[in-house]
């Protein structure tokens, strides 16, 4: 039974921290139509700039209170980034999909061997707060704080992503633009605006994961983006194109399969599984558990 | 206020493709661009004896030990962003997976020679049947999706690629150390630093092959009919042809032939490195054919060629440079990225923009020695 | 008569090297409904988009189309659609997961209050089902949002496509007298294949075959002459009399 409750916990932190890249990189495919490869540098972006606020930054350090300044930094500059990498990178060129692809591919090459040429190509140990390092005990299991605190994180996203979403104009316009994103500008509505607020806030959930990412891992290396971004995309495609809940549902079912597979089968086992499921969801169902269809 | 415009019930005109309209000028020019690759094979295959020093190129003269391998290296990436090619640029299809059937090659060979102990000749045979069944049940499945998501799936099946190699399933593949090549059942030709330059040939080899192929495939009935799924699918559908079938040879072809590369990459590596598993190996491709230009004959070899080519060179200069320019992959990407906005027909399409200037040089020089 | 709200001259269109248009001249009499008609496939769809800059990618246009004061293929959608020119395009898209009042509240335009009055007097059913996906209402429902989201805001031209395409008997003339009722306040280039509704409403038609202006004249007179409307659209069968 503990191992069960651990299990599902410890599966249920990865879930959330998938869901936090997955989230702005569906949204962004979604609207924009663009599949981002350089977010997984959002997430680097974030672990650096928390890392580097907390050894610099007045009022901020590893711990308490500190930390959280440290990791707002952190989301800051990767919303930050994010924007920049929109207004100067994708806008130019809008509805040319495939060299915003190419672009956003040599942004991730580019920008992952920038960090290595300024922070080395080594992990860095990462200010893991006191707090995070102990564990607590569930029904009978002992659970990491890190995976919890994962796990709160992506809860408090997840609800303020719906409540902005369902409750703000630019929510109803990023929702009615990942419908028919032409049908939003014929009713006299400047979409591209909405593509800068998506990336600015695909990019401060992708640093909030690199951040708290940090904390998980214990440290932060130039390529941890990269290595996680293979999962979010899965989560995406799975969870369907353009929808947050979607997504939510899709990381859940991926970090608890991963988790337990893992666990009880060989190591490594749970990857493979989950592009199976991958390859699953998209033979059944083409358009993802609940988004528009991904073939057009 | 009535006006009667005569009715036309003629569908209106298709384009002209440009080179329809185009008649050849100068024969002799024309028979010399049809030899040039024989050519450029024939220098290619000398260089070796070449004695000469380029300072600032390379260290040392071409023959040296290292200087072939790199040059094999680079031929080997030459034909694999070709045989890319045949997916992105003929065929429009956006692969994040291509790296696994390379990946398979290598490591595929190595395996059967190392641990099952087979002779080369054999090992290779195996490989490349068993890599190119692999790519066609694979793109089978991947093709039946499109766009973005079959993007997706390629990169989750070259990801379950690299899990199978790190993982060290079944002590087979050496995990993260690599699986070094067993010297023992390797024909003598190609051991040792003396015979560096037959492995340098295997790979010009390997590389002509490809285009070769390519070529053929380009200028056949199939080639148009890829041409015109890159262009716009549904028309082609229009016609009465299966996109899928016609998508699932050119993956299958592709994944052959850059499992051959693999194959040839093993020997000059001397073992397989689960580098060759990574989704960035297929994102240097993607960047190589885009640099050199898609679609084109010569554009990915040469982009392959080139990208190798400054990795290594960048990573040996690295310690004179400053900052972010000492990585190769920063430049690269930056690179890429300029490319991608101001160049977007890459490197072959140079040839084009440098014969419209002296076009335009040359007229201005008639007028003036007119005037 | 006053200057055109509308005119075009010399619309030509691109798509993958197809000439959908090729040298499209025409003008939109201030009021009233003129229709544009054509075959299937003679690009009247192609020339509404490309009027409201929704050419699709990787399409070229060329030519001139003067709206009021400004070059109507040289400015971007939005900026059009805010200066008046609503457009109802071709099978509603609504947006089928939002509900018919965020469908409208997208409509809305900043720096204008929304005319919820005249639209909720002419479609009463939207604000009865306001809280109703979109998805889930009937076609006829569907396009009356269509329309509405457009009305709620003052327009100095409508460009509607195919209004009454699949819907049923009935609903065809309720969305044909809504129509009628807005064009009393807005001129309307309308595309429309059933010539029932034609004859009901417009005044002016262009009539389009193989990407040209075959015909421009009255509506009475083009559906006057069974000769004529068998020549030029192929067809008396879609109920000119119904």
């Amino acid at each position: 039974m503990s191992t069960f409750v651990l299990l599902t916990l410890t599966g249920l932190g990865l879930a959330a921290l998938y869901f936090l890249v997955a989230s702005g990189l569906s949204l962004v495919f979604g609207l924009a139509d663009v599949l981002n490869f350089a977010h997984g540098l959002f997430l680097s972006v974030g672990a650096y700039a928390t890392w580097w606020a907390a050894g610099h930054v007045p009022g901020a350090g590893p711990t308490g209170f500190g930390f959280v300044l440290a990791a707002a930094c952190g989301v800051v500059a990767g919303a930050l980034v994010a924007a920049v990498v929109e207004l100067v990178l994708i806008r130019p060129l809008y509805s040319r999909t495939i060299e915003q692809v190419l672009v956003t591919v040599g942004l991730s090459l580019a920008g992952v061997a920038l960090l290595q040429a300024t922070w080395g190509a080594d992990p860095r140990p990462f200010p893991r707060p006191e707090w995070t390092r102990n564990v607590t005990g569930i029904l009978g299991a002992q659970i990491p704080n890190a995976s919890l605190l994962l796990i709160l994180a992506a809860a408090a996203v997840l609800a303020l992503l719906l409540l902005f979403l369902r409750f703000t104009r630019v929510g109803l316009v990023i929702r009615a633009g990942v419908e028919n994103r032409e049908m939003v500008t014929a009713l006299g509505i400047d979409v591209r605006k909405a593509f800068t607020l998506v990336f600015a806030i695909g990019g401060a959930a992708a640093a909030l994961a690199g951040a708290l990412g940090g904390v998980y891992f214990g440290s932060v290396s130039p390529g941890q983006g990269g290595s996680l971004l293979i999962f979010a995309f899965i989560v995406v495609v799975i969870g369907g194109m353009g929808s947050v809940v979607g997504s939510a549902y899709a990381a859940v079912a991926v970090g608890l399969l991963q988790q337990f597979v893992n666990y009880y089968g060989t190591a490594g086992l749970g990857d493979i599984c989950v592009v199976a499921l991958l390859a699953i969801v998209l033979l059944v169902r083409p358009q993802g558990i609940a988004g528009r269809a991904v073939t057009a | 206020m009535t006006q009667a415009v005569p009715l036309s019930a003629e569908a209106p005109p298709a384009a002209t493709p440009p080179e329809l309209g185009k008649t050849p000028r100068r024969p002799g020019w024309r028979r010399l661009l049809v030899l040039g690759p024989l050519v450029a094979l024939v220098v290619a295959a000398l260089l070796p004896y070449l004695q000469l020093p380029l300072p600032g190129i390379l260290d040392g003269p071409f023959n040296t030990y290292g200087n072939l391998q790199l040059f094999a290296t680079c031929l080997v990436f030459g034909g694999l962003a070709a045989s890319y090619d045949l997916l992105f640029g003929r065929t429009g299809l956006l692969s994040f997976g291509h790296a696994l059937y390379f990946a398979a090659g290598m490591y595929g060979t190595d395996v059967l020679v190392t641990r099952a102990h087979l002779p080369l000749w054999q090992a290779a045979v195996f490989t490349l049947v068993g890599a190119t069944i692999l790519a066609a049940l694979l793109g089978a499945i991947a093709l039946r999706t499109t766009g973005i998501a079959f993007a997706m799936v390629t990169l989750a099946f070259a990801q379950v690629g690299a899990i199978l190699v790190a993982r060290d399933f079944g002590g087979l593949t050496g995990g993260e150390e690599g699986l070094p090549i067993d010297g023992e059942r390797l024909p003598d030709f190609l051991l040792g630093v003396g015979n560096t330059v037959n492995l340098y040939w295997l790979a010009l080899a390997y590389v002509a092959l490809v285009v070769f192929v390519i070529a053929r495939v380009a200028g056949s009935p199939t080639g148009r009919v890829l041409a015109g799924l890159r262009d716009d699918e549904r028309r082609v559908g229009v016609l009465g042809l299966d996109p899928y079938r016609y998508k699932l040879v050119a993956f299958t072809l592709a994944g052959g032939l850059a499992s051959l590369g693999g194959v040839v990459y093993v020997l000059i590596l001397g073992g397989a490195n689960p580098h060759v598993t990574s989704s960035e190996l297929t994102l240097s491709l993607l960047v190589m054919v885009v640099l050199g230009g898609p679609g084109t004959r010569w554009g990915p070899v040469l982009g392959g060629i080139l990208y190798m080519y400054l990795d290594h060179r960048l990573t040996s200069l690295a310690a004179d440079l400053p900052g972010p320019l000492g990585q190769p992959l920063f430049v690269l990407g930056a690179i890429f990225i300029l490319a991608v906005y101001f160049f977007p027909g890459g490197l072959a399409s140079l040839r084009g923009r440098v014969a419209l200037v002296s076009a335009a040089l040359g007229r201005r020089r008639k007028d003036e020695t007119v005037s | 008569m006053s200057d055109p709200i509308l005119s075009v001259t010399d619309l030509s269109v691109r798509i993958a090297g197809l000439h959908i248009l090729q040298g499209v001249s025409f003008t939109v009499a201030p009021t009233g409904v003129t229709a544009l008609l054509g075959r299937n496939g003679v690009g009247k769809t192609t020339t509404l988009r490309a009027l409201v800059g929704l050419t699709p990618r990787g399409g070229e246009v060329s030519g001139s189309a003067r709206f009021g004061d400004r070059d109507a293929l040289h400015t971007p959608t939005h900026r059009l659609v805010r200066a008046g020119l609503g457009y109802v395009p071709e099978d509603r898209c609504v947006f089928a997961g939002l509900t018919v009042a965020e469908n409208l509240r997208l409509a809305e335009r900043p720096g204008a209050a929304p005319a919820y009055d005249r639209v909720y007097a002419l479609f009463p059913e939207l604000d009865k089902r306001s809280r109703q996906r979109a998805g889930t209402l009937s076609g006829g429902q569907q396009q009356m949002l269509a329309i509405g989201r457009v009305l709620l805001a003052d327009n100095t031209l409508l460009l509607v496509d195919e209004p009454t395409k699949g819907l049923a008997p009935k609903v065809v003339t309720e969305v044909a007298e809504a129509l009628a009722a807005v064009a009393e306040e807005v001129p309307v280039l309308l595309v429309e294949q059933n010539l029932a509704v034609v004859r009901r409403l417009a005044r002016d038609a262009v009539v389009l075959a193989a990407g040209r202006v075959a015909w421009t004249g009255a509506a009475d007179k083009l559906l006057g002459e069974p000769e004529l409307t068998k020549a030029l659209l192929g067809v008396g069968s879609q109920g000119v009399h119904a």
